[in-house]
């Protein structure tokens, strides 16, 4: 298991990508930070508060569950259902996706659906801790904490202080029971579980 | 998201007997999460495209049928609403026609509603899909149990130590079945309150208290639930007359203002106004009889998904995009797939 990212880590690449977005979008006004279920959520939280504390206006966070939008809902079997909870009207607004890693990009395929559903925002940005890249979808991120190479088999477990009791980001191991190399985009190991992104 | 272990995962919905707690707590709080759907413009979400669900009604009903109906359509599934009353054959024989019609056409689910008690048992000898009761003869109407148990979740929170009194014609009420064993699960005690003639035989083997005077037991319930009285069943002199069961057992402004303050009034519907219920009663505040018809819906939903939504996952030879195929314990990982990340 080798720590990839500290909290110290975490800390700073939020308050990067909050300063991202208010340039990017030229303030905070008009923005809604939604959290993919686990750990986007916290994220999505801590985005607006920083974000918030910079601009000084309350930007709205809520959390976006992407399990009835899962296009591979039939081979998991019913999964238990995460909170949606969008707290302001989407229409007309910038809704940005805040997700811990960013892989095959179902995940967000299945989010942008579910958002696409509860109104027409003006656009939708994507914001992630970490890019693992093997993606099986046009997906790309506007904001990336780190881009972290790995192996298709590789396990990337991001652990945020309000699920997981602390902040930090570490690889475990991979198919092929090391260590992974985090620099090697070459994959190696068969038959481990990769943490598959679907959605 | 529940952190509690891992219900074991539905296969029909045929009893509350057949039932745990966790599988209810779990039916409820998915129901908890697709209420909030209903309140959307677009009540839709994609999650049984392209999953077919018979609605099998041999037996009137407006409002469970199209109950199931709506949560259904906003699953995504498609709906066939097959109406098998009135047929000459036997209705052993009939079902099980309809049973092999209905496989042969490939449908996903059955929702079925009959006047036998059974029949949803019956239909499940034939057909290897998953079987929703709702409502068989005497028998059980599981989602009715189960969509009051959210409905009182919602008002009283855990239901443990809760005081139930179900008030009216327990004999012929399937309803109260499933109710008195799916708040026995949850830890809620039930008081039965009805005429001697309104009971079903063994009622001592039931497990609950059993009073005769409703005017008694009303200060101490948390939740009036009040039986239809079935006219249409009433072949035999059960009750004197209508208007003397509204005075008897029937709950007026008066006997209202003998709850406490919040305590809640339920009732299944359809309701006799004026019989065990009256017209100020059932429009009072204090009964949350439309409540449970919109939760209705939702807990219908979170059955058809529970049963439905990996439906597939045995049946289909998936074209399956992982490097590495989840061995064993499928479930678990893609719980883990779902929370840690990606």
């Amino acid at each position: 298991m080798t720590q990839l990212l500290s909290d110290a880590d975490v800390a700073r690449i939020l308050r990067r990508i909050a300063h991202e977005l208010i340039e990017a979008n030229k303030g905070a006004e008009n923005l809604v930070l939604l959290g993919i279920q686990t750990r986007g959520v916290p994220l999505a939280h801590r985005l607006a508060t920083v974000i918030g504390e910079i601009e000084g206006v309350e930007v709205p966070a809520g959390a976006v569950d992407v399990t009835l939008h899962r296009d591979d809902l039939a081979k998991r079997g019913a999964l238990p259902l995460g909170r949606t909870d969008i707290p302001v009207d989407v229409d007309g607004r910038v809704v940005v996706l805040v997700d811990d890693v960013l892989f095959t990009g179902r995940t967000v395929r299945a989010a942008m659906e579910a958002v696409l559903e509860v109104g027409r925002p003006s656009a939708i940005r994507l914001a992630v801790l970490v890019d693992r890249g093997h993606r099986e979808l046009p997906v790309r991120a506007d904001h990336v904490g780190k881009n972290l190479p790995t192996a298709r088999a590789d396990r990337i477990s991001v652990r945020v202080a309000e699920v997981d009791g602390e902040d930090a980001v570490v690889a475990e191991n991979g198919g092929n029971g090391q260590a992974p190399d985090v620099h090697s985009e070459a994959g190696s190991g068969q038959g481990a579980d990769t943490g598959e992104e679907g959605a | 998201m529940s952190t509690a272990t891992t219900p074991r995962p539905l296969t029909d919905l045929l009893s509350i007997e057949d039932l745990d707690a966790e599988q209810v707590t779990a039916i409820l709080d998915t129901a908890e999460r697709l209420a909030e759907i209903a309140a959307r413009p677009i009540k839709k979400v994609p999650t049984l495209r392209g999953r077919t669900v018979c609605n099998l009604f041999m037996e009137d009903s407006t409002r469970t049928r199209i109950s199931f109906d709506i949560a259904a359509k906003r699953l995504s599934a498609d709906v066939i609403n097959f109406s098998a009353k009135g047929s000459s054959v036997s209705k052993g024989e009939s079902l099980k026609d309809t049973a092999l019609t209905l496989k042969a056409l490939g449908v996903d689910a059955v929702v079925v509603r009959s006047s036998s008690s059974g029949a949803p048992v019956q239909l499940k000898r034939y057909l290897d899909v998953p079987i929703l009761n709702a409502g068989d003869g005497w028998h059980q109407h599981p989602t009715q149990a189960l969509l009051d148990l959210y409905t009182m979740r919602t008002h009283l929170g855990d239901l443990a130590g809760r005081q139930v009194g179900i008030v009216g014609d327990v004999l012929h009420s399937r309803v109260a079945r499933s109710e008195v064993q799916a708040l026995q699960l949850m830890g809620a005690e039930v008081v039965l309150v009805a005429p001697p003639t309104l009971l079903p035989p063994r009622i001592d083997s039931w497990g609950v208290r059993v009073a005769h005077d409703v005017d008694e037991i009303l200060p101490h319930l948390d939740v009036l639930y009040l039986l239809r009285v079935q006219r249409e069943r009433m072949h035999r002199a059960f009750v004197p007359s209508m208007r003397e069961y509204a005075r008897t057992w029937g709950i007026d402004s008066s006997r209202l203002a003998r709850l406490k303050p919040e305590a809640i009034v339920m009732h299944p519907g359809p309701m006799n106004r004026g019989i065990e219920i009256s017209g100020d009663v059932a429009d009072s505040d204090r009964a949350v009889i439309t409540e449970q018809v919109a939760n209705g819906t939702a807990v219908r939903m979170a059955c058809l998904y529970l049963l439905l939504a990996g439906a597939a996952a045995s049946a289909e030879n998936d074209d399956d995009r992982d490097p590495a195929p989840a061995p064993a314990a499928a479930s678990d990982q893609a719980r883990d797939g779902a929370e840690v990340e990606q």
